[in-house]
């Protein structure tokens, strides 16, 4: 142990350097610190993408330092304490008895309480200003929360015929624009929550929450930002997604463009969409006969103040340029795709056999027992459905 | 009278021995032994379930668990800790030292209590036959409506609502017997302000249940009404509220937090000035702090739906309300670390589990500061960080206190002490298991990751502090195998105790381990706080520490003469027979129909029989 001597005759010329192990230690401990206290993942709130966000996040963090400070303040004197009146052996003080200190203790009372009184100031005016309706070029939304999917309708962009974009799971917004989301449920109570773009609001059945979201910029290609469902509803609760997708103005209204052309009805899955998918789903098409939507509509509405048009099951219109399926959870792919047609709760679990229509009961995908043929039919025309 | 190592002959004072002994018994004592036991048990089963759901998230797209089961297990292990784990331990304490701690010699409704016990072990066996019978509550602990009511042909929610109503009533009985207990049994001159620090908190906590558990009651009753009877108070779509469920619950549920802690707070309020021999450090400010948490604590309940839509203007009161709530906390927090200055600190377990007490809650309460910051709470709320705010409260807090409190007590409960190498061990292990399970979840709730839920997909960033929570966990399990081995092993092999072995400061250390059936041989006349410490010390002229050398004569009750003249409660068999009846009813309810109805006939037929036998047989049989 040589080197250990060494150290230990360095350590005398400074007292506080560290072993050469511990300061590795310390490093490591500090940047192990660091990585935790950063955000990381598509998913973290720690790294807003937008004004609300943004906002959320200065305030979280001047309440993280300042309990950070009191947390260190406070250990550091406990952990002193008792290391300082530890009993030793051969011990035999006789500590004096102290009942109190009034002057002491209502300092001790006062202080935090001052303490609180100024963060409460910030964090007043955040709130305030974060729950205020937007005003301007505001882009509208309704939201609805499904057991267990998110449908979007873009309540202004309509088509020729008069109908609204409504997709699902896939958010797909502008940036440098404000989005107000109205939002109800059709069925338990949900929680809309994309972290990078605000926190959470919960959607409620018979009420119409709000919640602004704004983008700083574009999403990457393939990077959009990720959100799920935060309140508890149900059996596949983890399996009930959101992708946020941010575009300039250009690529919005490219976007926009793009959902109001009616997708095509042709090919062989047709027959076999028709027969089992269009009793919950709905697709808007054109063939010879024109222009139509097939499938139940289903318009909710919240104490005559709001409709919401919504249908049982998520609306395929342009499913071939979405990412992902069930609930945004797999990507949407044709063994994906394929597997989750031939058997939908092997891949999320749901509980079909309790489905009541009639009653606007939906809690999962029936497996309709189709052959390969029929699965291939419609994957390749849903797909096809850009 | 210096070492009492068999237990007293008066042991058997109550008649018979063996399990209908157990089940007969009216005494606080014996149901406080049965209240932790049983505790205990249910703590083993609840922590089993973290493991399982730990294990099915160490890693992305696990599948050891299915969705179904994964919520059931998270839903029984939230019900199981609160209540079939923390609130019966603080009623095993409450149970066996109140009376002890005020110098009384039993509570004030003996048979009450019993009855509590019973309905209580009750309850908690109806919920856990659910298992049994196709399946448990899987709506979360805190059964949202309109989810909770959604699916009426499967009972499991059913399960809830009667096994949580039961255990209400059992709390609220007990409650009113605590209270009877604290304000008409103290001894001559146990007034108010001379009361110990636990029995105070445990006073508060009896206030708290009293008042708050009805709300839930009546949230509990309209929720059955609504799968049962075809009601509608939280159907939206016939003009109900589903929020009007939140609101209940949480009035309740917000104290209930309390319920859970204060009693934990008081057990370390007695530990600390006794390991450092030196009085409570502002003993107004502590109790005083302790009832405004409570009274407070009814003024908070809406910080658990900052997301719900309240409104800012209600929004911005509760987040007030929930600040100031921080205050009394730290006051409490501040006056333990005053109690140690410039003490003589003695690092025995149940002082190293006080102060991993102290600096557990300490974060706890700190991230609960930042829930109180609403912007920041909408993005928190049901993720991983407010699991990780509450459990550094119940377990950091709550946990660690009731554990400092096993090894503090045990010696008056068994006569034998705990073995202080196991017990360190156990120490530090459960702290560092604590904290590698529950501080990466405050990371992963921060990057996103929502709580209830039984799987999470790759590439989020969440994999490896998932795994490392998973890892402490199984840490934790290791360090609670080591107390219950160090239970067994202590409880007839142990190190004798005699009557005082920390150099206690309360009447309880005045009295032989285990302590006779009568408690008091003579009920003490108490002259001030920590009564029984000036009988042993007193103090010199800078107000240092002083033996008196008249002590042990002063110290120790005359225990010769046979208490012939003292008469306890007889046992009786009708506080069974009425819970039991109770819960037969209960599980009637759960299956109403045509056998149900006739389940709830013969149920509440039993319990009114044991009602009557109860009220109509004599205190004490002539002897």
């Amino acid at each position: 142990m040589r080197t250990g001597s060494q150290v230990r005759r360095t350590d005398k010329k400074r007292p506080f350097a560290l072993h050469p192990g511990r300061r590795l230690a310390a490093i490591a401990g500090l940047a192990l610190l660091l990585a935790a206290c950063s955000g990381s993942g598509p998913q973290t709130s720690l790294e807003p993408a937008g004004r609300i966000a943004d906002d959320i996040n200065n305030l979280w963090l001047l309440v993280f330092w300042v309990a950070t400070a009191v947390f260190v303040i406070v250990e550091a004197g406990l952990v002193y304490a008792v290391w300082k009146f530890r009993e030793r052996k051969d011990d035999d003080r006789r500590p004096r008895q102290v009942h109190g200190n009034n002057a002491i203790e209502i300092t001790w009372t006062i202080v935090p309480a001052v303490l609180l009184a100024v963060i409460t100031v910030p964090m007043l005016s955040g709130l305030f200003e974060m729950r205020k309706v937007p005003t301007g070029d505001v882009l509208q939304i309704n939201v609805t929360g499904h057991q267990w999917w998110w449908e979007f309708e873009y309540v202004d962009e309509t088509g020729p015929d008069g109908r609204s974009i409504v997709t699902a799971n896939e958010l797909h917004i502008p940036a440098d624009r404000d989005v107000y989301l109205s939002m109800t449920s059709a069925d338990v109570i949900h929680s809309f929550w994309v972290p990078a773009l605000n926190g959470k609001r919960d959607v409620v059945p018979g009420r119409i929450t709000n919640l602004t979201l704004s983008a700083f910029a574009p999403t990457p290609d393939g990077q959009p930002h990720l959100g799920q469902c935060a309140e508890f509803c149900g059996l596949a609760h983890a399996d009930m997604r959101v992708k946020a997708f941010v575009h300039d103005e250009a690529g919005f209204d490219q976007w926009v463009a793009a959902q109001l052309e009616p997708n095509t009805a042709v090919g062989a899955g047709w027959d076999t969409f028709t027969t089992f998918c269009t009793a919950c789903h709905q697709v808007t098409v054109e063939d010879a006969d024109g222009v139509r939507t097939v499938g139940p509509e289903r318009v909710i509405d919240v104490d005559g103040e709001r409709t919401f048009r919504s249908s049982l099951a998520p609306n395929l219109s342009h499913f071939g340029s979405r990412t992902s399926i069930a609930g945004a959870t797999f990507a949407n792919d044709v063994a994906h795709l394929s597997a989750f047609i031939d058997d939908p709760s092997s891949l999320k679990p749901m509980t079909p056999e309790r489905n009541d229509i009639a009653a606007g009961i939906i809690l999962g995908m029936p497996d309709y027992g189709l052959d390969s043929d029929e699965i291939a039919g419609v994957v390749a025309l849903v797909q096809s459905w850009e | 009278m210096a070492m009492t190592t068999e237990a007293p002959a008066i042991d058997t004072y109550t008649g018979r021995r063996g399990i209908w002994a157990w089940i007969t018994t009216v005494d606080h004592k014996r149901i406080g032994l049965l209240y932790g036991v049983t505790a205990l048990v249910f703590f083993v089963v609840g922590g089993m379930e973290a493991l399982l759901i730990r294990l099915q998230l160490a890693g992305p797209n696990l599948e050891l668990l299915s969705a179904a089961q994964y919520n059931q297990l998270f839903t029984m292990h939230g019900l199981t800790m609160v209540f079939l784990v923390i609130m019966p331990i603080a009623a095993a304490f409450t149970n066996y030292f109140l009376p002890i701690l005020l110098g009384a010699r039993d509570v004030a409704f003996p048979r009450l209590n019993a009855f509590s016990y019973w309905l209580f072990l009750g309850a908690g066996l109806l919920i856990y036959s659910s298992f049994f019978l196709g399946g448990a509550p899987d709506g979360a602990w805190v059964g949202y409506a309109p989810l909770s009511t959604q699916l009426t042909e499967v009972v499991r929610m059913d399960f809830w609502i009667i096994g949580l109503q039961l255990l209400g009533i059992a709390s609220i009985a007990s409650s009113a017997n605590f209270i009877a207990t604290a304000f008409t049994m103290r001894a001559p001159g146990m007034t108010m302000m001379r009361m110990p620090v636990f029995a105070w908190m445990a006073l508060v906590v009896a206030f708290l249940l009293i008042f708050s558990l009805p709300a839930v009651s009546i949230g509990l009753f309209q929720m059955f009404l609504d799968r049962n009877l075809g009601s509608l108070f939280y159907e939206a779509q016939a003009g109900g509220d589903p929020l009007l469920w939140q609101h209940l619950f949480w009035i309740f549920g917000h104290p209930e937090v309390y319920v859970l802690v204060l009693p934990a707070m008081g057990i370390v309020s007695e530990i600390l000035p006794t390991f450092s021999r030196k009085p409570l450090f502002g003993y107004p400010f502590v109790v005083f702090s302790g009832a405004s948490i409570g009274l407070v604590g009814f003024g908070v309940w809406s910080h658990h739906m900052f997301t719900s839509g309240m409104g800012p203007i209600a929004e911005a009161g509760f987040g007030i309300a929930t600040m100031i709530i921080a205050v009394p906390t730290g006051v409490k927090i501040f006056n333990w670390m005053g109690t140690i200055w410039g003490g003589r600190v003695r690092l025995r377990t149940p002082m190293l589990f006080s102060i991993g007490f102290i600096a557990m809650f300490v974060i706890g309460g700190l991230s609960g500061v930042t829930h109180a910051i609403i912007p920041a709470d909408t993005q928190q709320h049901d993720t991983y960080y407010v699991v990780a705010h509450f459990h550094y409260v119940l377990f950091g807090g709550a946990v660690f206190g009731y554990v400092a409190g096993v090894y503090y007590w045990f010696p008056k409960w068994t006569g034998r002490m705990l073995d202080e190498g196991l017990g360190k061990l156990h120490f530090w292990l459960m702290l560092i298991g604590f904290n590698l399970t529950f501080a990466p979840m405050h990371i992963l709730g921060l990057n996103g990751m929502p709580r209830r839920t039984y799987r999470y997909g790759e590439g989020l960033g969440w994999d490896f502090w998932n795994l490392a929570a998973t890892v402490g966990a199984f840490t934790i399990a290791l360090s609670i195998l080591l107390f219950i081995i160090n239970i067994i092993k202590s409880r007839r092999g142990g190190e004798p105790a005699g009557d005082d072995p920390w150099d206690g400061r309360t009447l309880e250390w005045s009295i032989p381990s285990p302590p006779p059936v009568h408690n008091f041989d003579e009920v003490p006349v108490v002259r001030g706080l920590d009564d029984f410490w000036y009988r042993k010390y007193g103090e010199d002229d800078e107000g240092r520490l002083l033996a008196l050398e008249t002590a042990e004569a002063e110290a120790v009750p005359q225990r010769d003469e046979e208490p012939e003249d003292i008469h306890m409660p007889d046992p009786s068999y009708y506080p069974f027979v009425t819970s039991f009846g109770l819960v037969v009813a209960g599980f009637g309810l759960v299956y109403l129909g045509v056998g149900g109805w006739i389940a709830v006939g013969v149920g509440m037929m039993t319990a009114l029989w044991g009602f009557f036998g109860w009220s109509l047989e004599p205190v004490t049989r002539e002897h």
